[in-house]
């Protein structure tokens, strides 16, 4: 077992018995702090492996959370069974946003993807269809109910915040793991090169633009399950510059984009004694960081293969040995 | 019979025209030398076989198929895979890693599949390694394949490239200066190995400056200068040929 395994299990405990000991203000962070973390992962699948630079996330989120909030409110679908659905219209918005621009590259695709969480709170403010409720937003969204029990409390939704983090740990760490991953990878470092190598890149470009999307229209449905009440403004520009920052401290791995949320949810709270100069604080922690280690905080490591270590084993490589 | 024929082709550039009604055929099992002075579109003809340039005009047929104007994803999975004349491997990525980059197009594992990591999903990873690691190991890099790519030499580069391209079973290969940047012996080493390379059957497509090799691997030699076809035929007969020898100018006996 290497350190960042021990790491990564050592923070799934104390995330696990942390409401013993922490007050219900502390919880409610850490409740905030997993929605990030969430939102993170999945931006990290398009940011963080594909390198698409995609500044619009939180567009995906209020998608999820409005389509969670109408469903709820003029429908009664229960909140569990909206989820699916709510992640599958972010997704649909995804594809029809992101197919005809995902052929841009670096800084231009990150100013059209501004343009797209600009648009959808503007269109959110001005009450699309008559569903959105304007500027007020949508009120007297329902609590989940998990098979007979109804999730009101801070400390539930702790739970089920971090449960769902840790499910989307699993399974995005087989996606890293595969030939989607890599293609991801092969992307991020010269799409020209994969393009050649017989990789679609502008499907595989486009299928990790809809599942983060995916990901964070179901973020959103929790969201919108913990407070009740939604407005336009929940879902800003800065929301977006949020959950891209943490994807880039981060440095593209899952254990990164836990210890970024954190850093960037929590440690803003723990500052507080010092209100007004926390984010000059804030601020210059983020430039120190990027002069030393502009790479973020925890890379990726490379993956290993058993089977190329069995490979070399077994004597079929010429003479030399692996380094 | 022909695997890859060109008919009429031309690449026009805003007002140059870099490939002039070009026609010329690969048989199918052959070593295919592309030659001509630096500018004569040879990289051009390339990227239009393998899909990174659309041809203005005419016809490029793989296999008796038109495959004119397709992306080259979709060339490779047909069959047709490439070396880049300047190196374009995924630097920071593993060795091993670019060579399954070839071999991701015949793979199937799909998006679910990936992420529940089903028992048949890591059947077809084991696979895919252990083929690659072959690959490796034909162009003689299988205890490098855990290093980052960008470690490697100049010349351990180009043979990556050219397992990487064979990790995607291809029927015809494409290489792009494969002996540029290579010592003497890395080049004598490069000549056995695109021998071996159509021992496989694999059909062989090159551009190269090195006389040397050109003259001991190819079967078959086609010039261009200015976008033309100015003579093709077997080695010993495009050598002598007055238009060739003017288009090398001064190049003469010293370097055929």
């Amino acid at each position: 077992m290497n350190l960042r395994t021990l790491a990564g299990l050592l923070l799934a405990v104390c995330l696990a018995f942390l409401p013993l000991v922490a007050g219900p203000y502390w919880i409610s962070v850490c409740v905030n702090v997993g929605l990030y973390a969430l939102l993170g992962l999945s931006l990290n699948v398009i940011l963080g492996q594909a390198g698409i630079f995609h500044m619009g996330h939180a567009a995906f989120y209020a998608v999820g959370a409005y389509t969670t909030a109408i469903l709820n409110t003029l429908y009664q679908w229960p909140i569990f069974a909206a989820m699916p659905l709510a992640g599958a219209v972010a997704a649909l918005v995804a594809v029809a946003v992101a197919r005809p621009i995902i052929h841009l590259r670096g800084d231009y695709l990150l100013i059209v993807t501004i343009g797209i969480v600009e648009i959808v709170r503007i269109a959110l403010l001005n009450d699309v269809g008559g569903y959105t409720g304007g500027s007020n937003g949508i009120f007297g969204i329902g609590r989940p109910n998990f098979f007979g029990f109804k999730i009101v409390k801070t400390i539930h939704f702790y739970y089920l915040v971090w449960g769902m983090v840790a499910v989307s740990i699993l399974l995005f760490y087989g996606l890293w793991r595969s030939r989607f991953g890599r293609a991801l990878n092969y992307i991020k470092e010269d799409d020209v090169a994969a393009e050649g190598c017989g990789v679609h890149v502008t499907s595989y470009k486009l299928s990790a633009f809809v599942l983060g999307a995916f990901w964070a229209g179901m973020a959103g449905t929790l969201y919108a399950a913990q407070m009740t009440t939604i407005t336009p403004e929940s879902f800003n520009f800065m929301e977006s510059v949020i959950i891209f920052a943490v994807v880039i401290l981060s440095g593209g791995s899952m254990l990164g984009v836990l210890v970024s949320a954190f850093l960037f949810i929590g440690l803003p709270e723990l500052l507080r004694e010092f209100s007004n100069a926390r984010m000059l604080i804030f601020g210059l922690a983020m430039m120190l960081m990027m002069i030393w280690r502009p790479q973020g905080l925890l890379p990726p490591r490379p993956r290993r293969y058993q089977a190329a270590e069995e490979f070399c084993g077994a004597g079929s490589a010429p003479g030399r040995d692996a380094a | 019979m022909n695997l890859l024929e060109l008919h009429e082709v031309s690449k026009i550039f805003g007002g140059l025209v870099a490939l002039n009604e070009l026609s010329f055929s690969v048989e199918e099992g052959s070593v295919v030398g592309l030659i001509g002075p630096n500018g004569a579109g040879k990289t051009t003809v390339f990227n239009c076989i393998t899909g990174n340039y659309r041809p203005e005009h005419g016809r490029i047929s793989f296999a008796g198929r038109d495959v004119t104007g397709l992306r080259p994803h979709a060339l490779v999975k047909l069959g047709i895979a490439r070396t880049f004349q300047s190196i374009r491997l995924f630097g920071r990525l593993p060795v091993l890693e670019n060579v399954l980059a070839g071999r991701h197009c015949r793979l199937k594992s799909g998006l679910l599949a990936s992420m529940l990591h089903t028992p048949a999903q890591r059947r077809e990873e084991r696979e895919a390694v252990r083929r690659c690691m072959e690959e490796l190991d034909f162009v003689g890099l299988a205890a490098h394949h855990a290093e980052e790519a960008g470690s490697l030499s100049y010349g351990n580069q180009r043979l990556l490239e050219i397992a990487r391209a064979l990790a995607s079973d291809p029927h015809l290969l494409i290489l792009d200066e494969p002996a540029g940047g290579m010592n003497d012996q890395e080049t004598v080493a490069l000549i056995d190995l695109i021998g071996a390379i159509r021992d496989r059957g694999i059909t062989v497509l090159l551009i190269e400056h090195d006389m040397r090799l050109v003259m001991r691997i190819c079967e078959k030699l086609v010039v261009l200068e200015n976008g033309c076809l100015i003579a093709q035929g077997e080695p010993a007969v495009v050598r002598a040929n007055p238009a060739v020898i003017e288009a090398y100018l001064g190049a003469e006996s010293e370097v055929w």
